[in-house]
């Protein structure tokens, strides 16, 4: 009994001192949230968020549209990436959008957005967005949240130093991350980097009625990378500044042969000078084949077109556009504020994030302050266009926004916070944890001339432990931040879909007034609307049966077809005849190698169904839209190649028992059983 | 007839009423004019799903609003399709009120407030023809349903509420007048007041 008593005290000490042991074991950062934070994102039920937040989905290829405060997620567009969902890229009304010089290609990773501005304010009309894999830049249409037109980007590779935007949206930019060699024999040797690769970056002009993008020039530059972008904003208008990495001209293992050089360079282009020499025709146009694929909005039909040649702007032999300032460490971001006087380079290795003045960058090029040159063109001395430096601001400065007070805002990858700082005296004011390793940060209007201000949003690249497991994949993580006073607050953790590069927000009522409910069905021009269920009808041309069917609820017209062989390509060409708010519908039939569609109200698209063997195959609604949605179904019966089953079509009404007896005189009429 | 001798008899100077009101008479029958301009009448829906509510507007002459979705709805429960054919009254409305108007300016014209009186009775068997008339189309409408109909409630009848609020169904239905009957309401209303101070003013004149 005594003996039970002491092992008992000794295990029970035992317990004790490896419990002592857990709670000695350090704990990580914690973070401190203020009583109110709820309050602050709380959108009660019926009500809508302040913002509208376009958000990259990065590898998703696709672009993600969250509300904030509530961190809720409204809609995915798709933009690189095709979406079974709904048929973005498997109907034949979408598939061109994703045509390129390589034909169809189904994937992008989506980086970067920029929401179009007149005189620096946004403007609520168009958002860009890059495709870094196969260099493609996209305009999505504020009015219907679609893509509405793709550009591929000729003579790049890696097209990551894009879509930025000028003042009033006269170009949106594209800078090639990877340089290649271009415009000669592409069939090199990887090791003759230095004398055959070459970047460039492209201006895309936007027109203003109707958004469409056109190349306008290319800027050959030295076989540098380029890493991020910004185009200069009031007194700096007419300039662009492109941060980049690799000055020291590597091919292989970058980590380490890309980061040798204490200093790199962020590019200072004088686009409007570039203008003036491509006004006097100083460009050369060059062969090159690039896609171009716009959508129209009355047949709701994209097209691609093959472009043959391109304007290319040499400034070795043109001169005052290019000049190279020297900054810190591989800088990533390159970030004007909102008065357009200073240039934030954050270079992710340095220990320090210089501000340069645009008055000075001016000064110094009219005096010639030159540091000798790169590739032959004029380097700037650091300290003459320098205003100051942040000391100490964190480890791995990535990319900096501002708000209306003055302020700046840095992400710091490596050590996981946003640092807070005063853009004239560069001083720190606060900081605030991040979880984890920040990538891009988002101010409220943080790049334009006038910053909402209010909230922040830091995209983070790791998770771990921050939302229930779900496995090894895990979601982005995303935090919102109050930034409205002098202190930053957290107020909101929530997971995002993709992996979010970065994003622009814009007051909601900027746009939501705009937002398209149903496209009108008198102005629907495509080449295959039924316009009520009276223009129903199936018509063989050779091998293609096309289908001109009609979605109402609750029925499909035509919904049973017969005289389909195999072999045949069938094409349903379904119209949405509702004209009313919210009632969608769907189209997918058994077998079908492609997806589905959806089909809003006053809208035509087209599934194409190749039946690969004689059967019975079903059709049906998939987009829940009454009470007898269930309902809404038919039947396609594809019979032998050979047969002779007359081509016929009905709703509502059966055939006279047994007139089908040439194909199967065995079988009775299921329909007319009693 | 006796009656009206003896109103002759009592008042036989002052049978003419007040440049005034005559001129009202006139202005207000010009302002029906404006009905020709504005839906009458409109019938409202809200339900759980139509947060925003959908509405139809009945003209002189012809329907407005979101008419092929309020069809699109009812034919789950066989109700007709509503459409211009089926309101026989559009052709000749607009001939009717425009005699309306002839006769308020011929009241103004001659003068005489029992010819006003007339006028006003006029309206009043006029409004209640026309409810009469709506009520049998909404009858008709609610009860004469297609047999083959998806959904059928024994005994459930959908006929809108003649005025007012009714619910049918998941609906919310209102029946209410819009602009153009509050002008006719409002107008006959006027030509009431100016018929009762006329008819205080003849006293009153009669008396001294």
């Amino acid at each position: 009994m005594k003996s039970l008593r002491i092992s008992l005290t000794v295990g029970t000490g035992v317990l004790l001192l490896i419990a002592g042991i857990q709670s000695c074991k350090p704990g990580g950062s914690k973070a401190a949230i203020t009583g109110d934070a709820a309050e602050k994102v709380y959108v009660a039920p019926g009500k809508y968020d302040e913002f509208y937040s376009f958000v990259s989905g990065g590898f998703n290829g696709q672009m993600s549209v969250y509300g904030f405060p509530s961190g809720r997620l409204l809609r995915i567009i798709p933009v690189f990436s095709t979406q079974p969902e709904n048929g973005y890229g498997f109907s034949e009304e979408t598939k061109a959008m994703l045509n390129t010089a390589h034909g169809f290609v189904p994937w992008d990773d989506l980086h970067h957005i920029s929401l179009s501005t007149t005189n620096g304010e946004h403007d609520g009309r168009w958002v860009f967005a890059n495709g870094n894999n196969t260099p493609r830049i996209a305009r999505v249409d504020m009015k219907t949240f679609r893509t509405a037109e793709i550009l591929e980007i000729p003579n790049s590779a890696g097209n990551h130093s894009s879509p930025y935007i000028t003042e009033n949206t006269e170009y949106v930019v594209a800078g090639t991350r990877f340089s290649i060699p271009v415009l000669s024999n592409e069939d090199v040797a990887i090791n003759t980097y230095k004398q055959n690769f070459k970047g460039t970056v492209s201006f895309i002009s936007v027109d203003q009625q109707t958004g469409k993008m056109n190349i306008s020039f290319q800027i050959l530059t030295p076989g540098i990378d380029f890493d991020l972008a910004r185009a200069g904003k009031g007194p700096s208008h007419g300039w662009f500044f492109f941060s980049c990495y690799n000055s020291e001209k590597a091919n292989t293992l970058l980590e380490v042969n890309a980061s040798a050089k204490d200093k790199d360079f962020i590019m200072a282009v004088n686009w409007k000078k570039a203008e003036e020499y491509v006004k006097a025709g100083k460009g050369k146009k060059v062969p090159a084949k690039y896609a171009h694929n716009l959508l129209n909005e009355k047949t709701h039909t994209a097209t691609s077109t093959m472009e043959n040649e391109v304007l290319v702007l040499d400034p070795k032999e043109l001169n005052d556009i290019v000049y190279f300032i020297p900054c810190p460490k591989s800088p990533h971001g390159t970030d004007v504020d909102p008065t357009g006087e200073y240039i934030v380079g954050s270079g992710k290795l340095a220990a320090v994030i210089p501000v340069f003045s645009f008055s000075k960058l001016q000064q110094a090029i009219s005096a010639k302050n030159f540091d000798g040159t790169f590739e032959g063109f004029p380097v700037l001395k650091y300290e003459a266009v320098l205003q100051g430096e942040v000391e100490k601001p964190g480890l791995g400065p990535l990319h900096t926004e501002f708000d209306a007070n003055g302020n700046a805002y840095t992400s710091m990858f490596v050590s996981s916070e946003i640092v807070k700082w005063d853009v004239k005296t560069q001083k720190v004011l606060d900081r605030i944890p991040t979880y984890y390793s920040i990538g891009h940060l988002s101010v409220m209007g943080g790049p334009t001339k006038k910053p909402y201000g209010k909230y922040m949003v830091a995209y983070n690249k790791i998770t771990k432990d921050r939302y229930l497991p779900v496995g090894p994949e895990l979601p982005q993580s995303a935090q919102l931040y109050d930034i409205s006073g002098e202190k930053m607050k957290l107020l909101l953790d929530f997971p995002t879909v993709g992996e979010p590069h970065y994003a622009e927000a814009i007051p909601a009522d900027k746009i939501s007034g705009n937002a398209l409910k149903i496209y009108k069905i008198e102005e629907n021009e495509h080449p295959y609307v039924a316009k009520g269920e009276a223009q129903a009808k199936v018509e063989r041309k050779g091998k293609e049966v096309h289908v001109w069917m009609t979605a109402i609820r609750s029925h499909l017209t035509p919904d049973n077809i017969e005289g389909v062989k195999v072999g045949d390509e069938v094409y349903f060409h379904v119209t949405n005849l509702e004209q009313d708010w919210d009632v969608p519908h769907g189209f997918a039939i058994k077998g079908a190698n492609n997806a589905e569609i959806l089909i809003m109200p006053g809208e035509t698209q087209t599934l194409l169904f190749k039946p690969d063997r004689t059967g019975m195959y079903p059709f049906y609604c998939t987009d829940f839209c009454s009470a007898l949605h269930q309902e809404m179904q038919g039947y396609l019966r594809v019979s032998p190649a050979n047969s002779n089953v007359p081509l016929t079509f009905s709703t509502g009404t059966n055939k006279p028992a047994g007139s089908d007896a040439a194909a199967d005189s065995t079988k009775k009429d299921v329909s007319k059983a009693p | 007839m006796p009656q009206q001798t003896a109103l002759k008899k009592t008042y036989p100077k002052h049978h003419k009423m007040s440049t005034t009101s005559r001129i009202i008479v006139g202005i207000g029958s010009l302002v029906l004019i404006a009905a020709y301009f504005v839906p009458f009448w409109s019938i409202y829906l809200i339900a759980p799903q139509y947060p925003e509510g959908l509405s139809m507007q009945i003209w002189l002459y012809k329907l407005s609003g979101q008419v092929e979705i309020i069809n699109g709805l009812n034919h789950y429960i066989g109700m007709k399709h509503i459409k211009v054919e089926m309101f026989p009254e559009f052709d000749f409305l607009v001939y009717v009120f425009g005699i309306f108007i002839a006769l308020g300016l011929i009241v103004a014209f001659v003068g005489k407030r029992k010819l006003l009186l007339g006028y006003l009775a006029l309206f009043a068997i006029g409004g209640a023809a026309a409810l009469v008339d709506f009520y049998q189309w909404g009858y008709d409408y609610g009860h004469n349903l297609d047999p083959h109909a998806a959904i059928q409630v024994p005994g459930l009848s959908y006929q809108p509420p003649l005025i007012g609020h009714k619910k049918l169904l998941n609906f919310d239905a209102y029946s209410l007048p819009d602009t153009g009957a509050w002008i006719i309401i409002g107008v006959v209303a006027l030509f009431a007041i100016v018929w009762f101070a006329e008819g205080r003013r003849q006293k009153k004149n009669d008396k001294t």
